[in-house]
């Protein structure tokens, strides 16, 4: 097939046809959280720069470009540079294959979830780069931390994906979400659920599982000698991997772009609006946790990665596995 | 028996999902912010605030340079000179309190026999520069003149308790 400059264009418009949308996204899920993080403390939050303060984190963001951005004379400055720019790109390249309705997604290929999974594994780099080049010590210890913990959970979202496949039958995203049309997935396999919702917690770094930028123990982890606009890029890229792992969440789980009941008001609402809604959904839990508990301890963490999670999980797996084969429903 | 409870309690999340429900229901709670400059809290008629010199309502000063406030100030923030008018009166020619170093004790006003400096209910006098907080005799004077109202009501509400 010939490439022409056209399906170059297209191809362009349709990347920045998500791109932007998710970078609005992380901008607004900033303000959310600090949103509902305020309410449960029974504070306000931001209501000050626009509408209910809605503009608060594009102000913040004009603020982080116009700082100076500090290169600590030690660093090793090309990846010091280098480490926040790979961050937020495979924060951002892991939407390809996200289908964020039936029709609609980049590059519906066939083996959508292990591409998905392998960048996801690849964020670990970012951040190891970003501890290492720093040349300090917090850093060090956050990127350290970081990289045992994500490889420690990525072994459980592993799992769990297995389970999902086992009951579709297919590594591509949107016949995971077609298979779910009759019954979500939430349902029958509840308790992976869970275990993927807490993973994706600690896939991303977030409370109570934020040990690699604990700033009790390691004053900001691994972004401590980053300022202005590289430390904005890490931001950035930890609220869109929050996204990411959300929209994967719904749908390997909750169905996708499909309404809760195939009935009418809500099936002639677009696809599009479930996704979104489902989506936001799951950020919400993800806020609501981090306004909930305390942060955990490394080696609490490391238990519940590697003796609870990894157990349960695999337990399921054979389980789902023997139930399927046993009431042939194997999918064919 | 036990130990299989809160086995299993652990294991269906128990506690967290009720730390959740908690952090739920505040969630949908009434917020206690007040919006400062558009809303703000109440204030005691003994608030101790910004300084004013009052005057008599026909226009004469209070102050009658006695200089106890300029004693009794812990901060020595207050500076006076004074001298006696043709009419035989003694008065101010110097009243000068600097803002930087009062420490709003109160104790200028509650030595004043006259009631003539007091700290008003005035709290937002911030400035964008040091020598503005310097306040000389006619800042004072200018305070009183637009707190009077609100000065004399409060040393009124708390009279009785003086």
């Amino acid at each position: 097939m010939e490439l022409t400059l056209i399906d170059i264009l297209l191809g362009v418009l349709k990347i920045f046809s998500f791109v932007l949308p998710v970078l609005i996204s992380v901008a607004l899920l900033v303000y959310l959280e600090r949103k509902v993080l305020g309410a449960v403390q029974l504070r306000r939050g931001p209501n000050v720069v626009g509408p209910f303060g809605i503009l608060q984190s594009f102000a913040d963001v004009i603020k982080l470009i116009t700082k100076e951005n500090l290169l600590p004379s030690n660093s090793n400055k090309f990846l010091f540079i280098f480490a926040p720019m790979l961050t937020l790109l495979l924060s951002l390249i892991a939407w390809a294959v996200i289908p964020i309705s039936s029709k609609y997604v980049i590059a519906d290929i066939n083996i959508g979830i292990l591409y998905l999974f392998a960048v996801s594994s690849f964020g670990v780099y970012g951040v190891i780069i970003a501890g290492w080049a720093s040349n300090s010590k917090y850093p060090f210890l956050g990127a350290l931390r970081s990289a045992a913990q994500m490889i420690s959970y990525e072994v459980s979202i592993g799992f769990v994906i297995i389970t999902v496949l086992l009951c579709v039958g297919s590594l591509n995203l949107t016949d995971i979400v077609e298979s779910q049309k009759n019954v979500w997935f939430v349902l029958p396999l509840f308790p992976m659920f869970i275990v993927f919702i807490i993973s994706c917690l600690a896939e991303t770094n977030r409370l109570p599982f934020d040990l690699p930028e604990d700033e009790a123990t390691l004053v900001a982890g691994f972004f401590t000698e980053y300022s202005s606009i590289s430390f904005g890029l890490f931001f950035l890229a930890e609220y869109a991997n929050m996204i990411l792992m959300s929209s994967l969440t719904v749908i390997l789980f909750l169905g996708g772009w499909y309404p809760p009941i195939d009935l009418f008001p809500f099936n002639a609402i677009p696809g599009l609006v479930w996704f979104s809604l489902k989506v936001f959904l799951i950020l919400f839990v993800f806020l609501w946790v981090r306004a909930t508990f305390p942060r955990y301890r490394y080696d609490q963490l490391m238990r519940l990665g590697w003796k609870i999670f990894l157990p349960l999980t695999l337990i399921w797996v054979v389980l789902t596995s023997a139930f399927l084969y046993y009431f042939e429903m194997l999918p064919q | 028996m036990k130990s299989i409870i809160r086995h299993i309690k652990s294991f269906v999340l128990y506690e967290l999902v009720k730390g959740l429900a908690l952090t739920l229901r505040y969630f949908f709670k009434p917020k206690v912010t007040l919006n400062y400059p558009n809303e703000k809290g109440p204030l005691s008629p003994r608030f101790r605030g910004e300084h004013a010199l009052r005057r008599y309502p026909n226009g004469e000063e209070r102050c009658i340079a006695c200089k106890l406030c300029e004693v009794v100030c812990p901060a020595q923030a207050i500076t006076i000179e004074a001298e006696a008018k043709p009419d035989g009166s003694r008065r101010t020619t110097r009243y000068d309190i600097d803002m930087t170093k009062c420490i709003y004790c109160g104790l200028c006003e509650e030595a004043c026999p006259v009631d003539a400096i007091v700290e008003g209910p005035n709290f937002e006098f911030a400035t964008e520069t040091r020598a503005e907080l310097l306040y000389d005799k006619e800042k004072l004077l200018k305070n009183g003149d637009i707190w009077e109202q609100q000065i004399s009501s409060n040393l009124k509400a708390d009279r009785k308790y003086r």
